[in-house]
């Protein structure tokens, strides 16, 4: 390349500044994202993998109601099981001092041998207990920190209905805990559950389980087929009382961050592409126009013997440097926004570290996909160049040809003014121009506004499960089922002005070969309390046979409502029994099956058992209550509903306030980078035009509509398009990311359309105030002046 | 106009486009404005026509003073008084002849019908086609034509046969000569062309941002009567 093209590069990138800017902003939001997204994966996979295999995570989960310890060694000769671990755990009640209320915390027994052992915990402050000490415990790192406990420290736990003080003697982290929420929650809040790991003596003395187990961890070897292995276990398990085994994919802390890994890679691979694309588009209607205007200097060039491809090269370069400068800062961009990112996942994920890994991977092909698409758009633009003869070129252009873009609705013309029709005809002559602005802008707003609506749902979830369904104030749970009038005591505590009972029940819930695992909860049909609601918000009655089942229950199971039932009950009885499906519940966190508890009862042949209590607290007598709770031995935890939805609220506060603020810049970005530069290059197009107006006696504000016009039309037909597209996008997430942990829930709640619209049409004003501006500036003696 | 001069930059690398003019023209004449380039006729012509201000002097549109007007005020008087003629035409492509002079007619005060100024200029049958179906002086003709709709008192032509042959630029001055003598409108145009002078009132000649000479011509040419 000879140096005077370099010169004139260099001039044309500073001539075209602003539009330049605004389309590395859109490569570089793309490329950020990517390099963000896959920076993410490849950390979270890479610090989940090493963790898990240094501390020996198990593979395959197991609980039983209480199995003697030889039955390890049946396990052990299960055909692929490497490792076999068994342990004890319970439930028990912490007392901390800085709340009214105990928090519930899981208990977990560690071996007395020395030896690798699977679910090692990772030490993060003091040291391991003795095992011959049974009032020497280790307290999981995020609980201690929360309330300020330390090495050294004493806490009171209600373990089995006695109470005990223990010494703290170290906090660790563990693979099992990496995503953890109190029971029958899903939003982790490290204060109100705890886990507590003590010496098995020590347990087994408090629990009765001398000389046996509750629960099993085994490893695999290479090869081995999960399923086959969990049907071997169950069936060896199944006389002790066993809910049913499951493996690492079932795990809770390890789906929760599976299905993150999952959701990001899936986002990594569909979101950038959007903005490369927008991208490609902008840098072709930039140097269409760039070839032009130039089409003078094209033609001297050619008519000095510069070759098709030497002149093209010289544009490429023009793109190519402005893809790569998109691309490097989005690289910069991406490395920047991950490591802002990394504290919101460790408050999520308790992960012993995460560093936010560059994937060299990305960045290549982020750099090679910007330079790629940025290309395509260019060359696409400069076939006009090869077509170009050096004798044609130096002739100044034709003026454009309206004569076929005159003849549309003519109808409509006669209710228009000259300008409006210098607009319309404008669009109708080069639609493509026009529906490539109208799809750009579109598909930018339709990602803001699906990650929006998302958003909002989040507000409903919260509204329906706090506020609809569980009406209450408090639920309280038992350490063993107790008999009905256990609730009269509730009852009679001052304060309380309303009991319900409710019972869980463990079951494997059947339909052919479609089964789950979960449980059963068991409700006071009345529904005063906690009710099962159904796709219309309107409460279900709990009938006195049958069950209801939530959405995405029957549909994983493929049930509705008339259908046959197997309910595989994996407690007191062990009986396996039919039932019918009596209704469809809709649920947004979890999947719940619903039966009155009357009935459950009578399918346990237990009457008038209930495992806990929803109550309802009179105003201003919370302490007490809180209080009297604290003392009665039967209650193995109280969860409140206030802070259950505190907790919830905070995190989608938190994470939810810094995506808004990404998602509404994306729109921005993308809708101002498309705008601006149309809008530029029409202003360039138009500039003898424009001035003419001018000069003809035409206001600023009236020349500005005769080259606004055709954005504002072009913004008015996207912002339907973008809402429709967001509409179809949001369903599409939704199916995509709902899992039976939670529900995406799609509502259509007109915050998240006024906020994307209002972004859209701010960055149509935006761009639109620019060149406005800049019209202001422009020299109208153009006019008058020789061609370009 | 009084004293009017007009300076580009400052200190060293000041351009004096005009160094002081003086000149009065009457209604109804037809001007034509002479000399080489850069000699300060287009500043002129633009301080005239509203299009840009002057450094110093003053120059009157009737009771008007157009050298202490704003943008706004500058505009208006454009629209209400003033009609242009470019060299090369810059009729808007997207537009057909009859719409080109409406353009103009929608927002003036005073327009003729914008079929009669199309007419006038000889082009009734071609009303409703595009620039890009025109030749150059039919699209020079429309130019006029939409000059002219608005009724201006001023016509300012820059270079309107410029781009044009000798037969049609010819036929171009021919309009530009009945519109003079049929609605009475001062017409001032600026030219390469001297032979154009014969069918003026008054030639006047600029050199170095000045008036040379100004040459009151005895006996006005028919624009056919031109020798090109």
């Amino acid at each position: 390349m000879v140096r005077p093209l370099h010169a004139k590069l260099t001039r044309d990138l500073w001539r075209i500044k602003g539009q330049a800017l605004a389309i590395m902003l859109v490569i570089g939001i793309g490329v950020a994202l990517q390099v963000m997204m896959t920076g993410f994966v490849a950390s979270l996979t890479q610090t989940r993998d090493a963790y898990y295999e240094r501390h020996q995570f198990a593979q395959i989960f197991a609980p039983v109601a209480r199995a003697p310890e030889h039955i390890a060694h049946q396990l052990q000769d299960i055909p692929g099981v490497a490792n076999v671990q068994t342990r004890l755990t319970g439930m028990g009640l912490i007392d901390v001092e800085s709340r009214d209320i105990p928090v519930s915390a899981q208990i977990l027994s560690l071996p007395t041998h020395e030896l690798r052992h699977l679910n090692e915990i990772r030490l993060t402050a003091g040291r391991k207990p003795d095992a011959n000490k049974a009032e020497e415990i280790v307290l999981l790192d995020s609980f201690a920190t929360a309330h300020n406990i330390l090495p050294g420290d004493q806490i009171s736990v209600t373990l089995n209905g006695t109470r005990r003080t223990f010494d703290v003697v170290g906090t660790a982290q563990s693979p099992e805990f990496i995503y953890y929420a109190a029971p029958g929650e899903m939003i982790p809040d490290d204060e109100r559950f705890g886990v507590i790991w003590i010496g098995r003596p020590a347990l087994a003395a408090a629990l009765d389980l001398e000389g046996a187990f509750n629960q099993v961890l085994m490893t695999l070897l290479r090869g081995a087929v999960v399923e086959a292995v969990l049907d071997e276990v169950d069936r060896v398990l199944e006389p002790y009382g066993s809910p049913g085994a499951y493996g690492l994919k079932d795990h809770p802390s390890d789906r929760f961050l599976s299905e993150e890994i999952a959701g990001l890679e899936i986002s990594a691979k569909n979101v950038p592409p959007v903005f490369m694309l927008v991208a490609a588009f902008l840098l072709y209607i930039v140097t269409s126009r760039t070839i032009q205007s130039e089409r003078e200097e094209i033609g001297l060039m050619k008519a000095f013997g510069y070759t098709d491809t030497e002149v093209s090269i010289h544009y490429l370069q023009l793109v190519a440097i402005i893809a790569l400068a998109g691309a490097l800062f989005g690289c910069l961009l991406g490395v920047v926004l991950g490591r802002v990112t990394v504290p919101v996942y460790t408050t999520y994920y308790k992960l012993p570290f995460l560093l936010f890994r560059l994937e060299p991977a990305s960045f290549a092909s982020g750099i090679l996909t910007s330079v790629g698409v940025a290309t395509l758009g260019g060359a696409f633009a400069l076939r006009r160049v090869f077509k170009l003869t050096p004798a044609a070129a130096m002739r100044p252009a034709a003026p454009p040809d309206f004569s076929k873009a005159g003849q549309f609705g003519a109808w409509l013309m006669a209710f228009l003014d000259q300008p409006s029709r210098m607009v319309v005809r404008r669009l109708v002559r080069q639609p493509w121009r026009m529906l490539g602005a109208v799809a750009g802008i579109a598909a930018g707003m339709a990602l803001s506004l699906s990650m929006l609506i998302i958003y909002e749902g989040f507000d409903t979830v919260l509204d329906r499960t706090f506020n609809v369904i569980d009406r209450s104030d408090a639920t309280v749970s038992f350490v063993t089922n107790a008999p009905v009038k256990t609730l009269f005591e509730l009852d009679r505590l001052r304060g309380v002005t309303l009991a319900k009972p409710v019972r869980n029940v463990a079951v494997v819930l059947r339909n052919g070969r479609h089964e789950h695992s979960g449980a059963i909860t068991g409700l006071s049909p009345d529904g005063q309390l906690f009710r099962a609601l159904d796709s219309q918000v309107r409460p279900i009655r709990l009938p006195d046979k049958g069950i209801v089942l939530s959405k995405p229950l029957a549909d994983m199971l493929q049930v509705g409502i008339g259908d046959a039932l197997t309910i595989d009950i994996r407690e007191g009885s062990q009986m396996v029994v039919t039932t019918q499906v009596a209704g469809i519940a809709e649920s947004l966190i979890g999947s719940p099956a619903y039966m009155n508890i009357a009935a459950l009862n009578r399918l346990m042949n237990e009457p008038n058992r209930v495992s806990g209590a929803y109550i309802a607290i009179e105003d201003g007598a919370q302490d007490s209550v809180y209080a009297a709770l604290k003392g009665m031995p039967m209650v193995a935890g109280v969860s409140l509903r206030r802070e259950a939805e505190q907790a919830f609220q905070e995190i989608m506060n938190q994470g939810a306030g810094f995506s808004r603020f990404i998602m509404g810049f994306m729109a921005f970005a993308i809708t101002f980078g498309i705008i601006y530069n149309v809008a530029r290059v029409a202003q360039d197009e138009r500039a003898r035009d424009l001035a003419s107006l001018r000069v003809m006696g035409f206001y600023r504000g009236e020349t500005a509509f005769v080259l606004l016009g055709e954005l504002g039309v072009v913004t008015l037909v996207a912002l339907p398009v973008g809402i429709l597209l967001g509409n179809s996008l949001t369903a599409l997430i939704a199916a995509g990311f709902s899992t039976d942990l939670y529900q995406i829930p799609v509502v259509y709640a007109p915050k998240a359309y006024g906020v994307a619209v209002a972004v859209v049409v701010a960055a149509a004003f935006a761009s639109g105030w620019l060149v406005w501006r800049d019209l202001g500036r422009a020299d109208i003696t153009l006019a008058l002046k020789t061609r370009e | 106009m009084k004293g009017l001069t007009k300076t580009y930059g400052e200190g060293r690398t000041a351009v004096h486009a005009l160094r002081g003019v003086d000149l009065e023209i009457g209604r109804s004449e037809i001007d034509v404005l002479l000399g080489p380039s850069g000699s300060g006729k287009s500043t002129f012509l633009n301080i005239l026509g509203g299009l840009d201000t002057a450094s110093s002097g003053e120059a009157w549109f009737g009771q008007q003073c157009l050298t202490e007007m704003n943008d706004r005020q500058l505009t208006r008087y454009r629209r209400n008084h003033v009609g242009f003629v470019f060299q090369f035409y810059n009729l808007m492509p997207s537009l057909t002849a009859r719409e080109n002079v409406e353009l103009v007619t929608e927002i003036a005060d005073n327009p003729m019908d914008p079929d009669e100024a199309l007419h006038l200029v000889g082009l009734g049958k071609r009303l409703d086609h595009f620039p890009a179906q025109l030749s150059g002086g039919e699209q020079q003709r429309v130019a006029i034509a939409r000059a002219v709709a608005k009724q201006p008192d001023v016509l300012f032509c820059d270079e309107p046969t410029g781009a044009l042959d000798s037969a049609t630029g010819r036929a171009v001055l021919r309009v530009l000569q009945d519109v003079n003598e049929r609605l009475g409108t001062t017409v001032l145009i600026i030219t390469h062309a001297a032979a154009t002078a014969a069918m003026a009132d008054r030639v006047i000649h600029f050199a170095d941002g000045a008036i040379r000479e100004v040459v009151m011509n005895e006996k006005r040419l028919a624009a056919e009567e031109i020798e090109w």
